[in-house]
């Protein structure tokens, strides 16, 4: 395992003088980590190769910038490059203008398809659209169960036929049922086959050339090796999918096999798919995932994160409270439950770079702690939780017997709460804290 | 050598084992055999014999191109490197001539690269456990299907534990399997304490003298640190309801798993303390060198490789073979 490419890159470079043109000799030892990089990170060698072999002559010659070092220099490049071969720009749905909008999604057993299905139907909902579901896996069994109880979770309704039905029928009757239903967009799940089992992938061109969906999409696990290129390979010349879906992006696998696939099919990846809550399903921005591959880091990703879950009405009122320096235990509670909205800590904590995931393990957020932290606070009387200095001995007492806790937590707590306070006056004299996450070190 | 299936558990005696010469023939034949005979045909279009391309030139890229092979497979850097460096030790030493002479000391060295522990599966225990794990998808489920019916057909009565109370419809797809295999199933409720259908399980194996539990868990990433901590606790209470238990503790790791896979075997061997691999989805086209790596670098064997998703889709496991398939045809870059 690679600790940073950083810092590998940083000691290739060690002997280079501060600035100056990068020599055949830097750039060859340069190339060789990031081939290295690129194979830990499953990306295709012959990918590899290519992309190894474009960076080195880009980079040969190239005067350093002043104010970068010759690594930097060298990391500007490959991301550059990287940013490129994933391709820049977000692609989304094709929506039909005479509804239903069809949706097919395919891949390989076990790559996360119907979990993707009810997922893709939760972020439609979220856009205003009427989904609807279709089980189309008749193999897998109970895969039909599966489908239905996430359709229920959802509020979707999802067209069944059984398991002895033709998978061609059932996607069949399922346009008709959406057309009926009034549903404008069909999701339709299928089961998961192999590449080259040809009776079964047979059966998906038929079920495309019976209702013509107006997106394919390949469903691909981010921790696929070095066959992700013949699996897309073999999915691209029979069924002609038009985008790929990156499933358990929440694990640690660096997700190499996304740049194979875009590098060999051309298909954008159009969605990112993370942890088994229904709503961990997100457009995917390519450029991102070349900081991912390369042990980078995903900055952008929190950022938009926070800013799309921290409403701004309450920040802004937030901040005004700060400027009056009135943080309350109610304050704390809502601060909390914004973090929790964008999702686990430690999923967020994954996205800081200078972080490698590897060392994030002792890292982790206990999620009940956050628990723990609630229980304490519902547990306070309105008084106390807008005047903390209220809360004496014995409030601390009926306090921890309210919330099941000991009087030990409820001290924790309320130191912690005060090291929080002081911070948010910074924040509001407009000193901002190097690390934003500095409030929740206590709490793992 | 392949096993017999009769070699497989450990416990199951080889004369309770009536194998009509069909049978035989079919596991002597060795589940390479099968596997090529599964994939000859789609395989054929793409097919390249791998030694012509890699051993068309004695070179100094030799070293090179042998090492694209390895990566190819899924086998990582570092496992590749070791086995390059042996297989260079070896040409110094003057012992590769010519390319058979490559070729065979390629597949010894490759061979001893994985853990050389017993493969077989402990049934030996009345009743005995085991417990299966691994990352969502990878084969939990079916794996435990197929172990089931592999064991009553070899006369034992296996019991099987519904122990995903988290995904939906995991618990009626198991059920689905324990139809198949004709044998009971134990469950709780969707959204139930996954410790106490595993007590019950145990307890119920032993009021029906059941021979060996097989317990199915959620599918879970490793970088989940509560869900880890949740498969510890499992782990205990069956040690607490069965001294000893659970006998074999399996990993499922997909076969096209690319190099996270080493990182998954090493974070649930250290919540679970892992018996061995199974490697599921051979019957694809990647190479599995992912479980080389995962054998090599944390010493667990591998004990079987899932071939299809068929009852008796399940193999038992060889080194030899398993190399042979990994240097034989290739599908080749098709880059
Ligand atoms: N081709 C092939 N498919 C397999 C094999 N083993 C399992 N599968 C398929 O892979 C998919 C996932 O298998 P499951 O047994 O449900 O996997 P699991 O690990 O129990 O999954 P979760 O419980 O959801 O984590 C199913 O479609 C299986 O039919 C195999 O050896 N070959
Ligand atoms: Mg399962």
């Amino acid at each position: 395992m690679f600790d940073s490419l950083s810092d590998k890159l940083q000691i290739a470079f060690d002997g280079l003088k501060k600035q100056g043109r990068l020599t055949d000799k830097d750039v060859e030892r340069a190339a060789r980590e990031i081939r290295l990089a690129l194979l830990e990170a499953d990306v295709n060698f012959k990918v590899v190769k290519q992309f190894v072999d474009s960076v080195k002559q880009r980079a040969l010659g190239v005067e350093v910038l002043g104010s970068l070092t010759p690594a930097q220099q060298f990391i500007k490049i490959v991301n550059e490059e990287l940013t490129a071969l994933m391709g820049s720009a977000t692609t989304k749905l094709t929506f039909s203008p005479r509804p239903p909008t069809l949706i097919m999604m395919v891949g390989l057993q076990g790559s996360g398809k119907t979990t993707a299905c009810g997922k893709l139907a939760n972020f439609l909902l979220a856009q205003g659209k009427s989904p609807g579901l279709v089980a189309g896996d008749v193999y897998r069994p109970a895969a039909i169960d599966q489908l239905k109880t996430l359709g229920q979770q959802l509020g979707v309704p999802v067209y069944d036929e059984g398991d002895q039905a033709d998978p061609v029928d059932i996607a069949k009757h399922g346009v008709r049922w959406a057309q009926e239903k009034g549903r404008d967009v069909l999701i339709i799940d299928t089961a998961g086959r192999l590449h080259i089992d040809e009776k079964l992938m047979d059966e998906l061109v038929h079920i495309r050339h019976a209702v013509k969906p107006h997106n394919i999409l390949l469903v691909l696990d981010a921790m696929t090796g070095q066959d992700a290129v013949n699996v897309a390979l073999k999915f691209q010349e029979q069924v002609q999918f038009d985008g790929v879906v990156l499933t358990k992006m929440d694990g640690d696998a660096r997700g190499g096999a996304a740049l194979s696939v875009r590098a060999v099919t051309g298909k954008p990846i159009k969605f990112a798919s993370s942890g088994e809550k229904l709503d961990s399903f997100e457009y995917f921005y390519p450029d991102r995932v070349a900081s991912r591959i390369l042990g980078m880091g995903d900055v952008l990703t929190l950022i938009e994160k926070a800013e799309r879950t921290i409403d701004e009405k309450k920040a802004r009122e937030l901040e005004q409270r700060l400027r009056k320096s009135t943080f309350t235990f109610d304050d704390f509670l809502e601060q909390i439950q914004q973090v929790r909205k964008m999702g686990s800590i430690s999923s967020i904590l994954g996205m800081i770079p200078g972080i490698p995931s590897g060392k994030l393990k002792g890292m982790q957020v206990d999620e009940k702690a956050f628990d723990k932290i609630q229980a304490v606070i519902f547990s306070m009387t309105p008084e106390e939780r807008s005047h903390p200095e209220l809360i004496s001995g014995s409030r601390r007492r009926r306090i921890a017997a309210g919330s099941g806790t000991n009087i030990h937590t409820i001290n924790q707590l309320l130191t912690q709460f005060k090291q929080v306070q002081k911070m948010m006056k910074q924040l509001g004299s407009g000193r901002v804290p190097k690390n934003p996450f500095q409030m929740f070190g206590n709490s793992s | 050598m392949s096993h017999d299936w009769s070699e497989v558990f450990l416990g199951v005696s080889a004369d309770s084992v009536i194998q009509t010469p069909e049978e035989i023939q079919k596991v002597r034949g060795g589940w390479i055999a099968q596997l090529r005979d599964g994939l000859a045909k789609s395989r054929k279009a793409l097919q390249q014999q791998f030694a012509s391309v890699l051993f068309d030139r004695f070179d100094e890229s030799l070293w090179e191109r042998i090492e694209e092979a390895l990566i190819y497979a899924d086998v990582g850097v570092e496992t590749t490197v070791s086995i390059v460096e042996a297989l260079e030790a070896e040409a110094d030493k003057g012992a590769i001539k010519d390319s058979a002479s490559l070729i065979a000391e390629l597949r010894r060295i490759t061979t001893l690269h994985f853990c050389q522990a017993d493969t077989r599966i402990d049934v030996a225990h009345s009743p005995a456990v085991i417990l299966v794990v691994g990352v969502n998808g990878t084969g939990k489920t079916t794996t435990i299907g197929k172990i089931a019916w592999h064991l009553k057909e070899l006369g034992k009565e296996p019991l099987l534990v519904a122990g995903d109370t988290f995904r939906a419809a995991a618990i009626e797809q198991l059920v689905e399997w324990g139809r198949r295999v004709g044998c009971e199933v134990v469950r709780h409720e969707r959204g139930g304490d996954p410790g106490a259908v595993v007590y019950d399980g145990i307890a119920a194996a032993e009021a029906r003298k059941a021979d060996v539990v097989i317990i199915d868990t959620a599918g879970r990433l490793h970088t989940q640190v509560n869900l880890m901590k949740e498969l510890e606790k499992v782990r205990r209470v069956i040690g607490k309801r069965l001294p000893g238990a659970p006998h074999e503790t399996l990993l499922s790791i997909d076969a096209t798993t690319g190099q996270n896979g080493l990182i998954q075997a090493r974070m649930f061997k250290e919540a679970v303390e892992l018996s061995g691999v199974v490697l599921t989805k051979m019957d694809g086209t990647a190479k599995g060198g992912i479980a080389l790596a995962v054998s090599h670098e944390l010493d667990l064997p591998i004990k079987l490789i899932g071939t299809g998703e068929r009852l008796e889709s399940l193999q038992p496991f060889d080194a030899a073979d398993f190399t042979a398939l990994l240097f034989d045809d290739s599908l080749g870059p098709s880059v």
